[in-house]
């Protein structure tokens, strides 16, 4: 096994010019990964008028910026984006290749990966470098990604390899790598790249995009105050807001609160929403899925105020309050002001 | 001007709503355990097709890969309008993971003949990955569009939908044939009675085969009288095995997965230090103190 291996790719996702938190996530991922395999750690960029982006990402880890600008690739669609990743792919044969767990990356990750006839890995949540020793087949793979995800609900987690041709692909959910600093002093080297795009890739055509900014920062907030079915009505959920408010903290919910029409889908927390790992998650009436639990049990601390003194949440939190959260919310605000 | 729209489906176990009962003692789940039903979005999927088919007028083909009783599943999309049902199953797709399942399910819309477009759920509980659609429609070499909410024409070059985007929607046209994934974006139309007493008789060649063994009559030729009858009525459910989608043995089920599984962990949860807190004024508190004290709170 003399030969080389290919760098760590991620794919930065971007829209209207602004990089996504997750794809600086698996930048830092990404960047030890690569040190521990000796290799390089390169962004792929694709976009137009996006050149501003690039110093960040060397920031942030990146040794290489490939960057693909054209008129084609402004807004994202699928089709020319895999185009010019499985030209570069075939060109360079990268070792690794992430995308976010996001709604362009779940589209986009597996056009390319069918066409390249690679192994991909769906919303994973942890990624680590180990040798794979396939009894089955009787095959050594050093070395490899380990491609960490929860399933079949969240019930099990399973650790997946890619045992065919470079590259391994994953998309990473959200929210779970850490960030890093980023170093400002850091530098890399920029190629440009010519996209060349065809009719055939440029069929799809965006009629028209409604975009509205998201009222609420869930990712990166401190303090969570998150209400479930258990609060009982929209009316009620302004007791969330209060409480949030009074300790500085942003307001989530879960699937059940949304689906019932109380709070807009931007605040969920969980497998189908978003995952978060703030200093304190207040759950307020939730009883705790799997699927919930799944996006926020790596919260530093944990509350969980419930009536029922046998709802799953209570199992991850720290602290749990059994009772009526009409009369503990309150209770607590009161208990707050009055200490600071 | 008619159209032919496939829809493909997964018979899943019901992850959802997990209970004692299906964890073992070992704490891993028991799939058996487990209720089979139509994967939640693929119902949404097949709504859609039907509106379509109100809409415009279109034949609805459904199609799934599974073991022989997924056939459950393709009864009761006929029970709520689809014209058409296909089969997939043979061991040797066992074992695959999404490169492998897209691959044959691409052999098998290739069987099934020339279409507009084909619809899936964009993603099945059991595994929540969202990737067959899209490589699926790689497979075939045809546009794809994920996170479809409503579809506003069809005609018989183009196809115009509304999806999801993160914090807002997206109107995109794309030329037929193209593959879309549906999201939970539509109220499922429920069975309907006279169609749940038209086609409860539907059954595949293995069901007609085991019907017959049953009553210890195995006359090839009977049976290929019963098979003619059961197509004139309509009841026919077309199995297919990888043979007969002509699938490349290497890239189906296990052989053609580039993807192992290593290990596979439950989850166990941790109850990491737990305090439980009065409800009362003392109670709260103290843990609003506590909480200053180690600066979670400011």
């Amino acid at each position: 096994m003399s030969e080389k291996i290919g760098n760590v790719w991620v794919f930065i996702e971007q829209e209207g010019g602004k990089i996504a938190d997750v794809s600086l996530e698996l930048v830092c991922k990404g960047h030890e990964l690569a040190k521990r395999l000796g290799v390089k750690t390169e962004a792929v960029l694709l976009g137009n008028k996006i050149r501003h982006c690039v110093d960040t990402l060397y920031h942030y880890g990146c040794d290489t910026v490939y960057l693909a600008e054209d008129k084609h690739l402004e807004p994202f669609t699928v089709l020319p984006y895999a185009k010019v990743i499985m030209d570069l792919i075939k060109e360079h044969k990268p070792n690794i290749l992430l995308f976010g767990a996001t709604l362009k990356g779940r589209e986009l990750a597996p056009r390319v990966a069918s066409e390249k006839l690679a192994g991909l890995t769906a919303d994973c949540t942890d990624l680590q470098i180990d040798d794979f020793d396939d009894k089955v087949n009787k095959k050594f793979y050093k070395n490899k990604l380990m491609q960490i995800r929860p399933a079949f609900g969240g019930n099990i987690i399973a650790t997946i390899v890619n045992t065919w041709d470079d590259p391994q692909m994953v998309t990473v959910r959200e929210g779970v790598m850490k960030m890093t600093e980023p170093d400002k002093s850091r530098k890399g080297k920029l190629v440009e790249v010519k996209p060349s795009l065809s009719k055939e890739e440029t069929i799809v055509k965006v009629i028209e995009r409604v975009s509205k900014e998201k009222n609420v920062n869930l990712k990166g907030a401190q303090i969570i105050v998150a209400g479930g079915y258990g609060v009982g009505s929209k009316e009620n959920f302004k007791l969330i807001y209060e409480l949030a408010e009074a300790l500085g903290g942003q307001v989530g919910a879960s699937r059940a609160a949304v689906d019932a029409g109380w709070i807009d889908h931007d605040h969920q927390v969980g497998q189908t929403g978003v995952t978060v790992r703030p200093k304190l998650y207040i759950a307020c009436g939730i009883s705790g899925s799997i699927q919930h639990r799944a996006g926020m049990q790596e919260a530093k601390r944990i509350i969980a105020i419930n009536s029922d003194p046998d709802a799953p949440i209570l199992s991850v939190a720290h602290y749990g309050i059994v009772g009526d959260l009409n009369d503990i919310i309150p209770k607590m605000i009161k208990a707050y002001k009055s200490k600071v | 001007m008619s159209f032919t729209i496939i829809v493909f489906v997964k018979q899943v176990p019901d992850t959802q709503n997990i209970t004692g009962e299906a964890m073992k003692a070992d704490g891993t789940v028991n799939r058996a355990a487990l209720p089979a039903i139509f994967n939640p979005e693929d119902l949404n999927a097949l709504e859609l097709a039907l509106q379509l088919k109100d809409r415009y007028g279109a034949k609805v083909v459904v199609g799934t890969m599974g073991p022989p009783n997924a056939a459950e599943v393709l009864r009761d999309a006929l029970y709520r309008g689809a014209d058409e049902a296909v089969l997939l199953t043979d061991r040797n797709f066992a074992g695959a993971d999404t490169l492998a399942t897209s691959y044959a399910l691409s052999c098998c819309a290739k069987k099934i003949g020339k279409f507009d477009l084909i619809l899936c759920g964009r993603q099945a509980i059991d595994g929540d990955t969202a990737q067959v659609g899209p490589q699926l429609a790689e497979k075939l070499k045809i546009p794809q569009i994920s996170y479809i909410e409503e579809v506003i024409s069809l005609d018989k070059h183009k196809v115009k939908a509304r999806r999801a985007i993160e914090g807002g929607y997206e109107i995109l046209e794309t030329p037929v044939p193209a593959m879309l994934t549906v999201i939970d974006s539509n109220d499922p139309r429920p069975p309907a009675a006279k169609k749940i007493m038209k086609f409860k008789k539907a059954i595949t060649r293995s069901e007609l085969v085991k019907a017959h063994a049953g009553a210890n009559y195995t006359d090839a030729e009977a049976l290929a009288e019963e098979e003619e009858n059961l197509k004139t009525k309509n009841l026919w459910i077309n199995e297919w095995n990888a043979s007969s989608v002509d699938a490349d043995p290497q890239r189906i089920g296990l052989a053609g997965s580039p993807t192992k599984v290593k290990k596979i962990e439950s989850v166990v949860l941790t109850a990491a230090d737990f305090k439980k807190i009065e409800a009362n004024e003392q109670g709260i508190n103290g843990l609003i103190h506590e909480l200053i004290q180690d600066h979670t709170l400011g």
